[in-house]
């Protein structure tokens, strides 16, 4: 089976100076992948190469078999981008923001069908801001700004789910929304990569984290014990070399 | 003194009707882009446009359509290379813009006729001109409104966007040519230097009143055409260039609309609903009001603002929720 995401010997530069090298990354179909890794160590980049928003400087990216500058089925991808904010110039409403992530669905000035209408109004509920949807997004606090962030991807009803700290700033109660969120959509058959800092109640979906460190990745396998604070321990001891189970895995990597 | 007697006035409402549509809705998405100035750069370069049409014969509105057209994607394309100084390049293009119209147009002989472009001029333009303008402004507005979700979506989040699979450099382009072309249909009515404020003053006060990015666009819409309509007659009866009369009607409507804007803010703000309450973390404990006289129902004048399943009122910095005989602090 094809996995839905590929990197292979990914390199990324950006401004001339190379900050992924040698990545081999993939996540196959139904796989729950959890990146993790301290501030700084490329993790954003490698989503956002992933997602065709910064260029290779080597090696090639597939998504869904497919290379991807001839990519062009986007309706089956859905990415919640690292930010701190949702808010705009003009600010929008909840419901504004969510209905744009059903654009890869849409065809060019045809008004929301009711399937469109339907799935906005569904990904609004699940991440609980129903009450809020006519309400401004400058106005929401900053968790609650990131669930509309994680609407707006599910609204889209994506195969390939692709979250950059998507539990930043969110509470533990939505968290577990979140979560429950994730297990329905994973049993419906979709990939999940998502970076965090502290795994929490995400922890126990993930079949297999990947750990990057400085550029490169350091470790690709099973979710050890207490994953969810990786980030901090490496960023903590910077020092310290890899415990001698984690070893960083070659070509033969779990595919 | 019937100001639809006159054939040039009939043309000059007409217009001043579509520009009216059109800058504000252009002026929307620039606002959203945090690109408010850009409009005021691309003006400057279409003085160049129409001095050279001016010094070679040509008819000035395409001159500038092209000269404008070039500015506006010069600076997208500065603006996607080095993000950073994307204000100097268009302060660049500002100076550039201008200093170079000026000389052209005193190339030609002195800088009169450029007067009518700076500033607007209703009497002067000819058939040709405004059935120019018309065509455009269509062709402007109906973009502008008809990719509306497109275009919203490129302004609010590139990133997201993109992976919505939309052309993110085409779509950011296609913004500023807008941008430009509705800059040179302006230019007979508000004129260069002030076209820019009929792009952004309306949706400053759309923003006042409206909750939303649609509807602020519709109504950034309305208060142009209402500027630029009210403002073109009121010239024609004073005797002075549209520009400033359309430009400081807008600024009018802005001003009367700012309180209005702070008591909705303010009213909306307080009957929010609060959030309800965590279903995981600990209630608070149970906390009475302490000696409460007053009796809060439907009828008494405290907001009644919706909390989880029940109401609480909002007195003094107080959220009361009744509770058997007492009241609750929430
Ligand atoms: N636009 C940019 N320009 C220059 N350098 C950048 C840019 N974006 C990222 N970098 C550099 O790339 C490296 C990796 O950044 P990245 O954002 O991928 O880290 P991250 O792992 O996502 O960190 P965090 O946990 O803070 O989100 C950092 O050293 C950063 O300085
Ligand atoms: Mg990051
Ligand atoms: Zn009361
Ligand atoms: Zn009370
Ligand atoms: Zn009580
Ligand atoms: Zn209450």
């Amino acid at each position: 089976m094809t996995p839905s995401l590929e990197v292979t010997d990914g390199a990324v530069a950006i401004g001339g100076r190379p900050i992924l090298r040698g990545i081999d990354f993939s996540a196959r179909g139904g796989e729950v992948v959890a990146l993790l890794g301290s501030n700084g160590s490329g993790k954003s980049t490698l989503i956002r190469a992933c997602m065709g928003r910064l260029p290779l400087t080597r090696g090639e990216i597939r998504l869904f078999g497919v290379p991807l500058a001839r990519f062009h089925d986007w309706r089956r991808v859905g990415y919640v981008p690292q930010r701190t904010t949702a808010a705009s110039g003009v600010p929008a409403t909840v419901w504004e923001v969510v209905a744009s992530g059903r654009l890869a669905r849409r065809r060019w000035l045809t008004p929301l069908r009711r399937d469109d209408r339907t799935a906005i109004a569904h990904a609004i509920e699940t991440v609980g801001l129903l009450h809020r949807r006519n309400d401004e997004v400058s106005t929401l606090s900053g968790g609650q700004q990131q669930r509309v962030l994680i609407a707006r991807a599910l609204a889209g009803q994506p195969e390939l789910f692709v979250l950059d700290e998507p539990t930043a700033g969110v509470d533990l109660h939505s968290q577990h929304a979140l979560s429950d969120t994730l297990r329905e959509i994973i049993a419906r058959g979709a990939t999940v990569v998502l970076v965090a800092h502290e795994l929490g109640p995400l922890e126990s979906l993930i079949d297999r984290t990947v750990v990057v460190r400085d550029g490169r990745i350091a470790y690709d396998g099973p979710p050890q014990p207490g994953d969810g604070m990786a980030a901090f321990h490496s960023h903590a001891h910077p020092g310290e070399g890899e415990p001698p189970d984690r070893q960083p895995l070659g070509e033969g990597g779990p595919l | 003194m019937n100001i639809l007697a006159y054939d040039f006035m009939q043309r000059a409402l007409l217009a001043a009707l579509l520009t009216g549509l059109a800058a504000p809705a252009v002026g929307t998405y620039l606002v959203q882009r945090r690109l408010a100035l850009l409009g005021d750069g691309i003006g400057h370069v279409a003085v160049t446009g129409v001095a050279l049409g001016l010094l070679t014969g040509q008819a000035p509105v395409l001159t500038a359509i092209v000269v404008a057209t070039l500015g506006a994607i010069l600076i997208e394309v500065i603006r996607a290379r080095a993000r950073t100084s994307g204000d100097v390049a268009l302060a660049l293009l500002f100076y550039g813009g201008i200093a170079g119209g000026v000389l052209l147009a005193e190339l030609e002989g002195g800088t009169a006729r450029l007067h009518e472009y700076l500033f607007g001029s209703i009497a002067t333009a000819s058939p040709a001109d405004v059935w120019a303008t018309v065509g455009l402004a269509i062709v402007v507005v109906s973009v502008a409104v008809g990719m509306s979700p497109q275009f919203f979506a490129v302004c609010q989040d590139e990133d997201f966007a993109a992976v919505q699979g939309l052309n993110v450099r085409l779509y950011s382009v296609a913004m500023s040519v807008l941008a430009a072309v509705t800059i040179t249909i302006a230019m007979r009515t508000v004129g260069l230097l002030l076209v820019s404020a009929l792009m952004v003053v309306p949706v400053a006060t759309a923003q006042q009143i409206a909750r939303g990015f649609r509807l602020t666009l519709a109504t950034a819409m309305a208060v142009g055409t209402l500027a630029a309509v009210g403002g073109v007659t009121t010239s024609f009866y004073a005797d002075v260039a549209p520009g400033a009369t359309i430009v400081l009607l807008a600024l009018a409507v802005f001003v009367a609309t700012w309180p209005i804007g702070a008591a909705i803010r303010y009213r909306r703000r307080l009957v929010e609903p609060f959030e309800e309450p965590d279903a995981i973390a600990v209630r608070t404990e149970h906390q009475a009001a302490e000696s409460h006289p007053h009796e809060h129902d439907e009828y008494c004048q405290h907001p009644a603002v919706v909390h989880g399943d029940h109401v609480d009122y909002v007195h003094d910095g107080h959220r009361h929720a009744p509770h058997g005989d007492h009241y609750d602090e929430h």
